[in-house]
């Protein structure tokens, strides 16, 4: 090292983040002894902290690294950047249990309502973002992280781009979690469902997300193959317009730039359809289009097979796009919102049944030639019980925009099974799936500890997925029953306590649903934990692919 | 360029020629039944799109041909439910409590009305079956703290108990421990004198003469000298087991010690008199009206 290090220089981008850093931290001190709220304090010096710790670990970083950068290329081969991936798996599980658990313990207090302790950190209110937030964002988020940055480079066949900048993403992404969650706990919010975060918070993430979409690009951009693989077409689509739906439903006014509150600058029924653009395209870009990404590498790659039909991907794609942003309106039936944008929100979304549907064929006739393979092989088992989940959400989304049956449904816990047959069956299994095809991959080991455990997961999670989500179904249609429900005089049948009551037996088979699915995840992260423990490393062919990270 | 079209021997299909990472993708047509669905989910929303109001203009919309809005919708709806309950509802605002009784027709449709009132308005501390909790009394018996007639309870709903209207009924039981009225011998003994008024058992030793003597003194003047109690004054009957707070021993000290004065909220301007009305004659109705 030592011999280098005359010809060694820092870049551009550790002397200016280094920088940067530095700068950050002595703001968010001035801004924690200033602050004008405790939580915002907190905050600003959990900033302050890791400013100072990134300028830390930088130069750290710069000291031990040999004068050259770490080569694009070795040996004619491209030399994979595999540590933000580790990184954000590492982290997608760690937030997938996390995030269950916290489902679990609002699923509980829903049965037993004395499970709030009546503490204001504990209860329903602060809880439920946190659960939402923490299975969203930083679990699925992660695993996005994760596989988007080893597809991308893998089907391009280029190191990924950038040498800090990677790490900037998944580290930053996952500070933006911390701060954002921690934030709920202490009351922090914007009062914006599944867009909760305050302003400060927003900022942060628009500028972690602005670089995760230019190292995706970059490495995009200096491809080696002449054309772009579909999944980086989704996982494009999906950077992109997270990035538009961000900036679109979050613009706000803080009341100080030393508090966290701030004040949305839409109002009235503005808002609540800009909240639903944003609500209804986070489920149509961040878990549709960012996890068929996933689908269409790992299927294939697991199956052996070639994708079913490269011109149904394209078609179901644009399809996709275009017409998943205009129906946030079904969200809004039967309100101010004037009918002729529900008429837009409810067709749009019927038309998408089909796009959606695409990716469901292309996921499952993939399979053609190796249906033996789901006997033998759990993973490719869980990647298409996936698809065929969402396959069944697409049908059932598109149903219940239609307003009839919305107005049986709407409020209802039929929309809380509806979302966790998609959370939980698509995107949940296409996630664990996707890890554990990914984990032996990216740490070179030769295949996952046990088979027979991811066997276990597979089923313990999809008795817990068939619990929650008919208990969901059967006291959904239940209560928006007995809410219409008239007397024979012109009055309604039953009281909304009563329709409460009601749903008791539910609540603790859904609880039973949900710890069950807990603890296949738990199942999970033994196994993919031993995998990197104790996994025999892949005998590499003669020519190193990667050097050790 | 190394890309070359190739026959998937499972399929028979060609591929597109490109590989990535070893994936490659079948040229395979579209689903005719999958195209043909779709098509028809685009023709049906044009269809809609036609009928319905659909597509924003400058300053309005297209309104379609079925004049559709969901306004006009729910006031239809609305007057079907005016028609089903019928001209009853009319009279239920202008009909005495006492000509509602007199009406089987208007008293059915007043409990009916009085019945979802309450589940949505009283249950939260009455209980749906109106049975009580500690401190909410149960109004299916018949002992009424402020009186149990048809007038009465609607005056109840009316203005409330402590509620913060002029017109609330007021009087509370005095802290008569914690104001220094009784000390707390006094108080164990006025307190076993009170448990036996009902029958039950009292604390061994116990000078039940001194504690009919600070009952008769301090107690007497609001739950009267048999102590069967007061509406005028909501004092509740301590003679007949029926505790809203509880009867055993510690509580009725505490409750002699710390005073009660339990909220019963006013309804009047937050429900209108003909609701208010219904709501007297569903509670008068549940078994414990006088």
């Amino acid at each position: 090292m030592s011999a280098s290090s005359t010809a060694k220089s820092m870049t551009i981008g550790e002397s200016g983040l280094a920088l940067i850093f530095a700068v950050t931290a002595f703001l968010c001190v001035f801004a924690a002894a200033k602050a004008l709220d405790p939580a915002f304090a907190f905050h600003a010096s959990l900033g302050a902290a890791a400013s100072a710790a990134s300028v830390f670990v930088i130069l750290n970083r710069y000291f031990e690294r040999p004068a050259e950068l770490p080569p694009q290329e070795i040996n004619g081969r491209p030399n994979y950047n595999l540590g933000p991936v580790k990184f954000a798996s590492f982290m997608a599980m760690f937030w997938g249990i996390a995030g269950f658990t916290v489902g679990l313990i609002i699923a509980s207090q829903l049965a037993w309502p004395w499970l709030n302790f009546d503490l204001p950190w504990t209860s329903f209110g602060r809880l439920r973002p946190l659960h939402t937030s923490a299975v969203i964002f930083a679990f699925g988020g992660n695993v996005l992280l994760a596989t988007s940055f080893y597809v991308v480079q893998r089907t391009c066949r280029t190191r990924l781009a950038g040498d800090l900048a990677p790490w900037f993403v998944v580290v930053g992404y996952n500070f933006f979690i911390l701060i954002a969650g921690t934030g709920y706990l202490l009351g922090v919010t914007q009062s914006k469902e599944y867009a909760e975060p305050e302003w400060y918070s927003d900022l942060w993430l628009t500028i972690v997300w602005v670089t995760y979409l230019l190292v995706f690009l970059v490495t995009v951009i200096k491809r080696k193959e002449p054309h772009i693989f579909v999944a980086n077409w989704f996982y494009l689509a999906f950077i992109v317009t997270i990035a538009v739906l961000h900036l679109g439903n979050n613009p706000a006014l803080p009341v100080s730039l030393l508090g966290s509150k701030s004040y949305v600058a839409w109002g009235g029924v503005q808002d609540a359809m800009f909240q639903w653009w944003y609500g209804h395209n986070a489920v149509g870009f961040f878990l549709t289009a960012g996890f068929l990404a996933i689908m269409y590498y790992f299927i294939p790659k697991r199956a052996e097979r070639p994708i079913y039909s490269y011109r149904l991907s394209i078609i179901h794609f644009w399809a996709l796009i275009f017409l998943y942003i205009w129906a946030g309106p079904h969200h809004l039936h039967y309100t101010a919102l004037p009918d002729w944008a529900q008429t837009l929100g409810m067709t749009f979304s019927v038309m998408l049944w089909m796009p959606s549907w695409g990716g469901m064929i292309n996921g499952l006739m993939t399979l053609s030639g190796a249906w033996d393979k789901l006997r033998t092989d759990p993973v490719l088992r869980m990647l298409v019980v996936s698809v065929a989940f969402y396959g069944m959400s697409t049908f059932e989304g598109p149903m219940m925009s239609i307003k009839v049956v919305n107005s049986l449904s709407h409020y209802t816990d039929w929309t809380i099974g509806h979302v966790h047959s998609g959370a939980l069956g698509w995107v949940g299994f296409v996630s664990f799936g996707a890890l554990y095809c990914l984990v032996p991959w990216a740490w070179n080991r030769r295949g996952l500890y046990s088979l027979k455990l991811v066997n276990w997961h597979f089923w313990t999670a999809t008795l817990g997925i068939v619990l929650y989500i008919s208990a969901m179904w059967v006291s959904g249609i239940l209560q928006g029953l007995m809410w219409r429900s008239y007397t024979a005089l012109g009055f309604l049948e039953y009281s909304f306590i009563e329709t409460v009551e009601a749903m008791h037996p539910f609540y603790i088979i859904r609880a039973a649903g949900g710890a069950l699915f807990l603890i296949g995840s738990l199942i999970m992260a033994y196994n993919l934990w031993m995998t990197v423990r104790v996994g025999e490393a892949e005998v590499e062919s003669p020519v190193a692919l990667q050097p050790a990270e | 360029m190394a890309d070359h079209s190739e026959i998937d021997t499972v399929s028979g299909t060609a591929t597109t020629g490109h590989a990535w990472d070893g994936i490659k993708e079948l040229n395979t047509p579209l689903p005719r039944w999958w195209l043909i669905t779709f098509y028809i989910t685009i023709v049906w929303a044009i269809a809609y799109w036609i009928v319905y109001p659909a597509w924003p203009l400058i300053s309005s919309n297209t309104k379609g041909l079925l004049g559709y809005s969901s306004r006009a919708e729910v006031a239809v709806e609305l007057a079907n439910l005016e028609k089903i309950r019928g001209e009853k509802m009319a009279a239920l605002a202008t009909a005495s409590l006492a000509d509602i009784e007199k009406d089987p027709a208007l008293l059915a449709l007043a409990r009916a009305r009085g019945k979802t009132v309450f589940g949505d308005n009283c249950a939260p501390c009455h209980g749906t079956g109106a049975t009580g909790a500690k401190g909410f009394p149960n109004l299916n018996d018949d002992d009424w703290l402020w009186g149990g007639t048809l007038d009465q309870i609607e005056q109840t709903i009316r203005y409330g108990a402590r509620s913060g209207n002029a017109k609330a009924h007021e009087g509370q039981m005095l802290a008569f421990g914690k104001d220094g009225m009784l000390k707390p011998p006094e108080i164990v003994n006025v307190a076993n004198y009170v448990r036996s008024l009902s029958g039950l058992p009292t604390r061994q030793g116990y000078d039940a003469a001194a504690g009919a003597k600070i009952f008769a003194e301090n107690c007497a003047a609001c739950h009267g000298d048999n102590a069967k109690g007061n509406p005028e004054l909501g004092a509740p009957n301590l003679t007949d087991k029926i505790w809203l707070y509880g009867s055993d021993e510690a509580t009725v000290i505490e409750t002699i010690t710390n005073g009660r004065g339990g909220v019963m909220p006013a309804w009047e301007g937050r429900l209108d008199p003909a609701t208010i009305k219904a709501m007297a004659v569903y509670v008068h109705s549940l078994g414990g009206g006088k």
